[in-house]
């Protein structure tokens, strides 16, 4: 299954947030998408997923989805979003509900998740329970329980630790090298950039147009080994940006 | 750089040769001064039976010595002597047993239709332009200022009184429900819809959750209004309950029976409120 973002712009009110936006996400293919804040990030995000429309252009699927995926289009947000009133298992659960997978099925959708995700110990513990990391480990098990095909990243790990951030980073290069998913993977963070990216896509700030699109040809799991040459391209992508996230540090927001 | 320095990068830590641990302390060296502590609730279990005990031992005391003229307040034997012929003829089971009826057919009744609309108003914008200006206009007014109204509607019966106390829980229920709803974390509903649940699913496992804090809360107001609007109804209009026990033995001066009274009340909004804080406890112990 292959996304296709044609010509993409939006506007809210007044405020211009994306300009001619168009890129593509391949099935088994990780997407960073970076830019200075505000500059429509999780505005593009939403529109991915369907929750928003764009003002002008398209969000097209072109295939179709893997058997078996419940939720083709799956979201991991930043904030982890796991209903406090549910226990681990009871979040995961949540999302099968729907689809009718009860009993004995869930339950081995359930088991095989959080082991993935190292959390089979936490099954019944209380999101209030877990550490942050935790949590997103959480929501991560609950969106791998869907079987997506392309997973959408709001800064998962912005609200993380720097340590329990390298963590994570090297889960997700486990769960993908095991069984490849497609993702859009935003972030302000150029390390995450750079460690989880198949491709970079550089925004320009508000409103966003795609500065650069860079190509980052070394497989996921070499990556930790090859730390050099990706500071070198981490650099590289922060002199790109570096005018523009300042500029956009200065601008007096209207929010 | 805006990132830390990948791991590989850092030096490697030597965990074998402990650090030097000896430290040489000038003589002059004293403790930093302690400015902590404080501010926080401690728990003393004992001090509230012990005031109480104190209170109960000045009021006899006063009361024996004539300190305390009988014609201001009752001794606490003529509250206990009220007590045993409530108990004894049988009227605490008659007052009692009417006016709980009453309050909680009120209060139920009240509850339930206040967060079938609360949750109308939260979940249909149209119901919220409908209903919130009507809302808002009513929730101000005494209720009991609408007693006569309902004693015409409903006649001088137990209608008028259930009424009264209903209308006089719907509203706060009402307001706290939709508030609880409006509450909601927006962000856990996206998440509903970003995983394709349905709309009953988002509202039953996730509004309807999110927003039970919020109408248990007001839970605890409404059913302190219940018991003011209670006795107010049955001071008014009403031959038995504990209203009507108060107001009668006022207006005979016997005051061991209007303290007695009063205990009973007393000891309906504690109980009432013990309740309300298990069913917390059962419904809300995903909280801390
Ligand atoms: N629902 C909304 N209504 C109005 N303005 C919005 C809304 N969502 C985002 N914006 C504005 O659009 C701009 C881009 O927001 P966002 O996509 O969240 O940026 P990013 O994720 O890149 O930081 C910001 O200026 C923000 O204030
Ligand atoms: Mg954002």
């Amino acid at each position: 299954m292959r996304i296709i973002l044609d010509r993409i712009s939006h506007s809210y009110a007044d405020t211009e947030v994306l300009r001619d936006v168009s890129f593509d996400l391949r099935a088994g293919e990780i997407v960073s998408i970076i830019g200075p804040s505000g500059c429509g990030k999780s505005t593009l995000l939403r529109m991915i997923g369907g929750l928003e429309q764009p003002t002008a252009g398209r969000v097209l699927i072109s295939g179709a989805a893997p058997e078996g995926s419940l939720n083709p289009l799956t979201y991991i947000f930043q904030d982890f979003a796991l209903l406090p009133w549910r226990t681990v298992q009871g979040n995961v659960s949540l999302v099968l509900e729907d689809h009718g997978i009860r009993g004995a099925a869930a339950r081995e959708v359930i088991a095989d998740v959080l082991a993935r995700t190292k959390l089979s110990d936490f099954r019944h513990a209380w999101p209030r329970q877990l550490s942050g990391g935790m949590k997103q480990r959480v929501a991560i098990a609950r969106a791998l329980a869907v079987r997506p095909a392309v997973m959408l990243m709001d800064e998962p790990l912005s609200a993380l630790d720097s340590q329990t951030r390298e963590l994570l980073m090297d889960d997700l290069v486990e769960l993908w090298t095991r069984t490849p998913f497609s993702a859009a993977y935003v972030t302000h963070n150029l390390a995450e950039a750079v460690r989880l990216g198949h491709r970079i896509v550089v925004l320009s700030r508000r409103p966003g147009r795609i500065r650069e699109v860079v190509a980052i040809d070394m497989p996921l799991a070499e990556r930790p080994a090859r730390m050099a040459e990706l500071a070198t391209l981490q650099r590289g992508l922060w002199e790109m940006m570096r005018d523009e996230a300042a500029a956009a540090d200065r601008e007096l927001t209207h929010a | 750089m805006p990132d830390s320095t990948p791991p590989e990068a850092r030096p490697e830590a030597r965990p074998d040769t402990a650090p030097d641990t000896v430290i040489d302390i000038p003589t002059d060296a004293r403790p930093v001064p302690f400015r902590g502590g404080g501010f926080r609730p401690r728990r003393h279990p004992f001090l509230a039976p012990l005031v109480l005990l104190i209170l109960l031992g000045l009021w006899q005391l006063g009361s024996s010595s004539g300190f305390i003229s009988p014609i201001a307040m009752p001794a606490p034997k003529d509250v206990l002597i009220a007590f045993r012929d409530l108990i004894t003829t049988g009227t605490l089971w008659t007052n009692l047993s009417i006016s709980l009826y009453r309050l909680l057919t009120g209060w139920l009744l009240g509850a339930a239709l206040g967060i079938t609309v609360g949750l109308m108003i939260g979940l249909f914008s149209q119901a919220r332009s409908a209903a919130l200006p009507i809302v808002s206009a009513l929730f101000p007014v005494p209720k009991i200022a609408l007693l006569p109204l309902f004693i015409i509607w409903f006649g001088i019966g137990e209608g008028s009184k259930v009424a009264t106390i209903l209308f006089g829980t719907f509203f706060p229920t009402v307001i706290s429900t939709y508030a609880g709803v409006d509450a909601v974390d927006r962000g856990l509903i996206r998440m509903g819809q970003s995983f394709g649940l349905k709309w009953t699913s988002i509202v039953r496992k996730i509004i309807i959750p999110g927003a039970m804090p919020g109408i248990l809360s007001g839970f605890r107001i409404s059913f302190s209004i219940a018991i003011v609007l209670l006795v107010a109804a049955e001071m008014i209009g009403a031959q038995h309950g504990i209203g009507a026990y108060i107001l009668m033995a006022g207006a005979i001066f016997n005051l061991g029976e209007l303290f007695a009274g009063v205990i009973i009340l007393s000891a309906i909004g504690l109980v009432g409120s013990w309740l309300i804080g298990k069913a917390e406890k059962r419904l809300l112990d995903w909280r801390a």
